[in-house]
């Protein structure tokens, strides 16, 4: 029997409007990997940033090696041996990796008032040697792609040789083999007695990585079972009190639709060499690859975010100049970023205002003032489609769980009315419920005469849900499938391979 | 990029990441240096166009006198860096550096305390402005524009209260003028200030990018919620950024006075939009997380250099001030320019 290492007893804890715990208990055994899985705003990153001192629970008690602590700041938790990976990428993007990493914990010289940065960045370096990690300590986290940025997270905890680390959606944003990779690390530290709890909506993971799992449902425990023996679809209905529908493929489209979009040549001087593909109405075109293949850098090429050095868009067989996102949005194209927090949201607006902001034009009475009702009856039109969870659309968007605010961001792109949808990464973070309606989402406004791309790290998701499949490695297009050619080992194959010739056009 | 296996588990030596970055920072690097680079070159440019339009502005006493004249807003401009950095804004400079000015002459003149306590206490009382403004801000959460606008006010009302809205003469404080107007290095004839002014531009420099001090000011100014989880004590060291944004507030206030041989209640204010200016032009952004020091100086002394230009050019005071106007534009316009679109 290994030692108890965290004892959460009885915790609850209620914000404004909102009971986010009641009553949970769970423990966590040396050397045990402990999966805390539930749906979207089920209270899964609450507990773990009371475990990290960010939150103080109202009631119950926290106790660590067997005694009763007080976490009152995140400092207490660090001295306690307690380190988190944050769901929501939490790193300054101005400051370097190494400086990231150590921020706080900074060896001093000249009379403890000046940082000794050279062994900030030696230390940085003997860490990522450690993990196998191919980033250059004094880079920029601002210069980082998102996944690039996860792993750095994901160093910053191991970094304290913590004996307890939560990890709140670590994979979110990491490819399958940066995740395996994650996977033999975790085996590492199991192996030398530290106890990790972990939250994932990738619930295919549990199997690899866990050894017990706890559910939560609507801030209350549902229940714990051992990993060896839960199945799936038990933990599924466990989480959203139903049954859901499995896997399908998507029925084959009719041949003869009209292109809605068409991309020709496109090229970035960093990345991106001849992109070529079309997008066709009521079509949804998947992107897969993998990190850094350059799927973000095409949406944002062709959404004006980025600067392009060659290539030709057309709409509706209309050459179009894009240069800017505001220009795409007038022309009818959305970009969903795959970075919520930088380019999706404002954080400090409300549910409503957020919804309706990049259409507030058709929100205004003729004196030109915003109509607060027509605001407040679009936002609850989508808060209800998209089942957001949050106490009112008045909710300032960065006290929703992580989930909720991707469901926003979809909202305010749906409340906008674009022919051409491009979604990065939808469903990063969010739970299968919720999963499962914005599948159905998506098939519903490709249904309605949407062109929509969505790009996906997750394959079985492209698998299921995209009528062809491009695929990109390298910054070029190396295959476009129809969905029935198409199966995991394909898409990989294109993925990790240039095929002789150079991209393939579709 | 190497193939990578992405259906067998890999070990936990397999790269978790691709290496793209070698590129980023290579180009982040240059970026920071073109930068310097760019505001350098501007104030190159400047001094060649006004030498050319005008045969005395290139004399040695009409540099010093530039330098002279950019000794103080530089100063109060290398204080607020840091503040600026972190996210933060200061108005309260310019008042408050006469608040410390006449303070420095009570104790000096109406005290008669010795030259160097006085001095000392003059610059503490700037720090202590510092010091309210950081707890208002860290401890009693009042936004630091609104903080420092009251604390505007209050220097400014106290600075008249206390010297009874007449200047404080140092004629019978010995060696007090020295501090700006004398020249430390014999045989070159460089006023005081202007060497104060190089010294802090150094200390200063070693400071933000070197201290802990200055690496929380970016941190905080990156991210404040990110550098709070991760257990810096990120009220404590607002307090002490400001605090030190108010030490060179009072060293402003003490050469300020140096310079006139007085404390002048009634000037001042307007001192703290020409030190922003020169922050902002020397490439620091004002939603923080970004700076430099010598970008501060160099600022400075592009707003010293034109408005010192214009005038030998015998361009009417009004029209300098529209200019220098023009001037921050033109700098934070080019500024997003090079950083592109997603600066
Ligand atoms: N600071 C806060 N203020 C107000 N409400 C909050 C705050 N933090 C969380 N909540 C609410 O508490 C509930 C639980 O949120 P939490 O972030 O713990 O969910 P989660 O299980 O981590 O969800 P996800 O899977 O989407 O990350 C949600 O309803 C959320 O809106
Ligand atoms: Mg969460």
């Amino acid at each position: 029997m290994n030692a108890q290492l965290v004892r959460v007893d009885g915790v609850s804890k209620t914000f404004p409007g909102v009971r986010a715990l009641s009553d949970v208990s769970l423990t966590l055994d040396a050397g045990e990997v402990h999966a805390l899985v539930g749906e979207n705003g089920a209270g899964k990153s609450t507990l773990m940033k009371i475990l990290a001192g960010i939150h103080h629970q109202d009631e119950g008690t926290v106790a660590i090696d067997g005694r009763v602590v007080e976490i009152d700041s995140p400092t207490a938790a660090q001295d306690l041996g307690i380190s988190i990976i944050h769901q929501e990428l939490s790193l300054m993007p101005d400051l370097t990796i190494a400086e990231n990493i150590f921020i706080g914990r900074e060896r001093r010289r000249g009379f403890g008032l000046f940082v000794d940065d050279a062994d900030l960045n030696r230390r940085a370096r003997e860490l990522f040697d450690h993990l196998g990690i191919a980033l250059d300590p004094r880079a920029k986290v601002g210069s980082l792609l998102v996944a690039q940025q996860q792993v750095v997270e994901i160093a910053k905890a191991l970094s304290f040789d913590a004996r307890i680390i939560i990890m709140d959606e670590p994979t979110a944003a990491l490819t399958e083999s940066e995740t395996h990779a994650l996977f033999g690390l975790i085996g590492d530290l199991k192996r030398h007695g530290t106890g990790i709890i972990y939250i994932s909506h990738r619930l295919e993971e549990l199997a690899a990585v866990a050894d017990r799992i706890t559910v939560l449902r609507d801030g209350a425990c549902v229940g714990t079972l051992a990993a060896r023996d839960a199945d799936l679809r038990q933990v599924v209905s466990m989480m959203v009190g139903r049954q859901l529908r499995g896997q399908t493929r998507p029925p084959s489209l009719p041949g003869d639709l009209p292109t809605v979009l068409e991309v020709r040549g496109l090229s970035t001087k960093s990345l991106l060499k001849d992109v070529s593909f079309s997008l066709r109405r009521g079509e949804i075109l998947g992107f897969a690859g993998l990190m850094g293949a350059g799927r973000t850098e095409v949406a944002r090429a062709i959404c004006g975010a980025d600067r392009t050095d060659g290539g030709e868009i057309f709409l509706s067989g209309r050459r179009v100049r894009v240069s800017s996102p505001a220009d795409a949005a007038r022309l009818g194209i959305g970009y969903l970023s795959e970075d919520r927090k930088r380019f999706g949201l404002m954080l400090d607006q409300d549910v409503a205002f957020n919804i309706v902001a990049s259409d507030l034009r058709r929100h205004v009475n003729a004196a030109g003032l915003v109509r607060d009702d027509q605001v407040r009856q679009t936002a609850r039109r989508y808060v209800e489609t998209l089942s957001i969870r949050t106490p009112s659309i008045r909710q300032r968007t960065k006290h929703l769980s992580g989930g909720n605010q991707q469901k926003v961001v979809i909202a305010k792109w749906l409340a906008r009315d674009c022919e051409v949808l491009i979604f990065d990464e939808p469903t990063r973070g969010i739970d299968v419920g919720a999963k499962e309606e914005i599948y159905s989402l998506l098939r519903t406004l490709a249904d309605e005469g949407k062109a929509i791309i969505m790009i996906s790290s997750e394959l079985p998701e492209v698998l299921r849900m995209a009528d062809r499949i491009a695929v990109m490695c390298e910054g070029r297009l190396t295959a476009v499938l129809d969905n029935a050619d198409a199966d995991q080992e394909t898409i990989m194959t294109h993925a990790t391979k240039l095929v002789p010739g150079g991209g393939v056009a579709a | 990029m190497r193939d990578v296996d992405a259906t067998g588990p890999a070990p936990a030596s397999e790269a978790l990441t691709a290496p793209e970055h070698v590129r980023t920072t290579r180009v982040g690097v240059l970026r920071r240096q073109l930068q310097q680079f760019l505001a350098f070159a501007s104030l190159i440019a400047l001094i060649l166009f006004f030498s050319i339009a005008d045969d005395n502005f290139l004399t040695w006493s009409n540099i010093t006198g530039i330098l002279l004249s950019t000794a103080v807003i530089g100063i109060l401009a290398l204080g607020t860096t840091f503040v600026i950095v972190s996210g933060g804004i200061e108005l309260s400079l310019g008042t408050g550096m006469t608040l410390a000015a006449v303070m420095t002459g009570v104790f000096l003149t109406n005290l008669g305390w010795p030259l160097l306590l006085g001095v000392v206490a003059g610059i503490l009382s700037g720090a202590a402005m510092g010091l309210i403004n950081g707890l208002n801000i860290a401890v009693l959460r009042i936004p630091p524009f609104i903080a420092t606008l009251a604390m505007m006010l209050i220097a400014q009302g106290l600075a008249l209260v206390i010297s009874g809205t007449a200047p404080i003469y140092f004629t019978d404080v010995p060696g007090f003028t020295d501090i700006s107007q004398g020249e430390l290095i014999p045989g070159v004839d460089l006023p005081n200030a202007v060497l104060i002014l190089f010294a802090l531009t150094a200390l200063g420099a070693i400071v933000l990018r070197k201290s802990l001090l200055g690496r929380y000011a970016f941190a905080i100014g990156s991210n404040e919620e990110a550098a709070d989880i991760s257990g810096i004590d990120v009220r404590r060291w607002k307090i002490l950024i400001y605090t030190l944004s108010g030490v060179f507030m009072g060293i402003a206030g003490v050469v300020l006075a140096a310079r006139l041989n007085s404390a002048q209640p009634a000037l001042g204010l307007g001192y703290e939009l020409q030190a922003i200016a020169a922050v902002v032009i020397g490439g620091t952004s004002l939603q923080g997380g970004k700076g430099s020091i010598v970008g501060t100086l160099i600022g400075a002394l592009i707003v010293g250099t034109v408005t010192n230009g214009l005038r030998i050019m015998s361009i009417p005071q009004e029209w300098q001030t529209v200019i220098i106007g023009l001037v921050i534009l033109v700098a934070v316009y080019t500024d997003n320019l090079r950083r592109g679109r997603d600066g």
